[in-house]
């Protein structure tokens, strides 16, 4: 048995989401990622079921463990009673502990995902913050979103919530004590140390692309090659 | 009464939920996107139907998406989730009603892995304690607030003024409904209906007057996927996840969408918009989309309540087709106006999709 297949298994997620797989490729059929993405779940398992080291190192630096979009489907449909998006997650946290996520494109994008949403927990008590979700990173979200935006406060309160307020409500201000605990349970339950791990594999990453944090934040966001895709 | 049969088989998939008494848990998603809903989910369910509903200041994230994005240990979202339990158990509530299907599948998980693995309910316990010096009892009951407008949709029909009938032709309304992934995907046996037979929303729909239309891609994803959306460079997985479902109810002629998940609505709705930029197609009648409606603004057309209190403004898809048709009565001026009727301009119009 090999070490990462050891440390693998000691994620509560492998242990739920694992069992003995029979290959039938139900979790293929009903992912939507299997459709978009250059991607099969079935194999993943197949790949880690065989305990090698050497692949599974493979699987962790690749871009394949990140086109996983966690809806669950598979959960529901496995005759075996697996979770290949359990598997996912236990795979991604590896690769980031390992420090074997900046070898991958997709890979990468822990970064930026960690500054956003880490950065919005630690600062505001929210995952998704108004004063962060800017229109030009999200033209998705339309016209009447852009308008909502630059008209927040006004509009915010026409519809009922405690934007910045004192008190309950929707977007209320998360008090500072509040905002304490939530760092202190970073602290003391690993969150801090791998945001701090993501970012320093992030700089080391960065210096070795020969750009800047601003860059590299920026390219991890947006580049995406056309590789990655079902043709 | 002795169940057989289909009754039989059926009670199975149901779950009796209390009736009263809950401590609610906000939804980041819902907060930014739809404040209202959370607002009209306390005014029906504390106003209207006087139940005991506490909305504590205190609560947080439950850190659900950044640990769906991998960002954070699982650790660290169990001591987030054990702290908002904790809060719940000092405010002397027992039962937790929460307005996100991210955080009801984390809580779930979070109960159900503890139960598996009670060294690892001890070891957050023991995170929180050195974190917060809180302690928690573990809900009684975890229900999705789309679970008790469920459990109470026949009391709004009997209270509504509105129903989901074309108001010129009589005919009940083509509804789709669509269930977060996280309702009942990961615990079936949590949701209305379980997995196979979801009827959280369309018990709603058929109570307050429409007609469920069923499609081939009913129960696939919207196509949220976490690091799919919140990462530019991932986005056409969204967009196409939302595709197919169109492309699959578009023969069926829905007149609107119902959804009980934080993104759903928000990505049904705004990707018709990037759809009709892209390529030109609209799914609504005469060039407007398909209107998408949390089961908050519905239960509120329902009920009478104003759309634009109801937040329907800050929809990109128009939905005064869907308000016509039903006949609730509007005012197309105060559509865009801020607090205190405040001008606050309007939003400039989209190529294609068609807004009032």
């Amino acid at each position: 048995m090999g070490k990462l297949y050891d440390e693998l298994a000691c994620d509560y997620r492998f242990k739920e989401g694992f069992k003995t797989c029979i290959n039938c490729g139900t979790c293929t059929a009903v992912c939507p990622a299997a459709e978009f993405y250059k991607y099969d779940p079935r194999k993943i398992l197949d790949t880690i079921q065989r305990k090698d080291d050497a692949q599974i190192e493979e699987l962790l630096k690749s871009d394949t463990i990140w086109y996983c979009g966690e809806c669950m489907s598979c959960m529901t449909r496995c005759p075996r009673g697996n979770a290949a998006g359990m598997v996912i997650m236990a795979l991604r946290n590896l690769s980031i502990r390992k420090g074997y996520f900046t070898y991958s494109e997709r890979g990468r994008q822990v970064y930026p995902l960690s500054k956003v949403l880490v950065g919005n927990i630690l600062k505001y008590g929210y995952c998704v913050y108004p004063d962060t979700f800017a229109f030009e990173d999200h033209v998705e979200s339309g016209p009447v979103w852009k308008w909502f935006l630059e008209h927040k406060e006004s509009g915010y309160a026409r519809l009922g919530a405690n934007y910045k307020g004192k008190g309950p409500g929707a977007l209320r201000l998360i008090a500072d004590e509040d905002l304490a605990e939530l760092k202190a349970i970073f602290d003391v339950s690993g969150g801090t140390a791998q945001t701090e791990q993501i970012e320093h594999c992030s700089e080391e990453k960065a210096k070795e692309m020969g750009m800047t944090m601003e860059e590299y934040l920026r390219h991890t966001f947006e580049y995406c090659s056309p590789k990655h895709f079902n043709g | 009464m002795i169940y057989q049969g289909k009754q039989k088989i059926w009670s199975d998939y149901q779950k009796d939920i209390p009736d009263d008494h809950w401590f609610y848990a906000r939804s980041c998603i819902r907060q930014n996107f739809f404040p209202a809903s959370e607002k009209y989910f306390l005014e029906i369910t504390k106003g209207l139907l006087g139940k005991d509903i506490c909305d504590n200041e205190h609560h947080t994230t439950c850190g659900g998406i950044a640990y769906h994005s991998d960002t954070i240990p699982q650790e660290t979202a169990m001591t987030i989730v054990a702290r908002q339990f904790a809060i719940m158990t000092e405010c002397g509530y027992e039962n937790l009603v929460v307005s996100c299907i991210t955080s009801f599948g984390n809580y779930n998980e979070t109960i159900e892995t503890w139960r598996e693995f009670p060294e690892l309910e001890a070891k957050i316990r023991e995170n929180l304690w050195k974190a917060c010096r809180r302690e928690f009892k573990i809900p009684k009951y975890v229900a999705h607030a789309s679970d008790l407008i469920y459990k109470f949709r026949n009391e709004i029909a009997a209270k509504a003024v509105n129903r989901l009938v074309d108001r010129n032709t009589g005919e009940p309304l083509r509804v789709v409904e669509h269930i977060g992934c996280h309702y009942s995907k990961m615990f079936p046996h949590k949701g209305f209906g379980g997995a196979e037979y979801p009827c959280v929303l369309s018990g709603m729909v058929e109570s307050w007057g429409g007609r469920v239309i069923d499609y081939p891609e009913r129960r696939h994803c919207c196509g949220y996927g976490f690091r799919q959306y919140h990462v530019k460079a991932n986005r056409g997985y969204c967009v196409s996840n939302t595709y197919k479902k169109f492309e699959s109810m578009e023969p069926f002629h829905p007149d609107m969408i119902i959804t009980n998940c934080p993104g759903c609505p928000y990505f049904l709705d705004r990707w018709q918009y990037v759809i009709s930029e892209q390529t030109g197609k609209t799914y609504g009648q005469n060039g407007y989309g398909i209107p998408v409606l949390t089961y908050e603004e519905l239960a509120g057309l329902m009920l009478g309540y104003d759309p634009w209190d109801l937040g329907l403004q800050t929809h990109q898809v128009a939905v005064e087709p869907l308000l016509d048709k039903i006949g609730v009565k509007y005012d197309p001026a105060a559509k865009y106006l801020g607090v205190n009727k405040e001008d606050i301009m309007r939003p400039e119009l989209p190529q294609f999709l068609k807004c009032h």
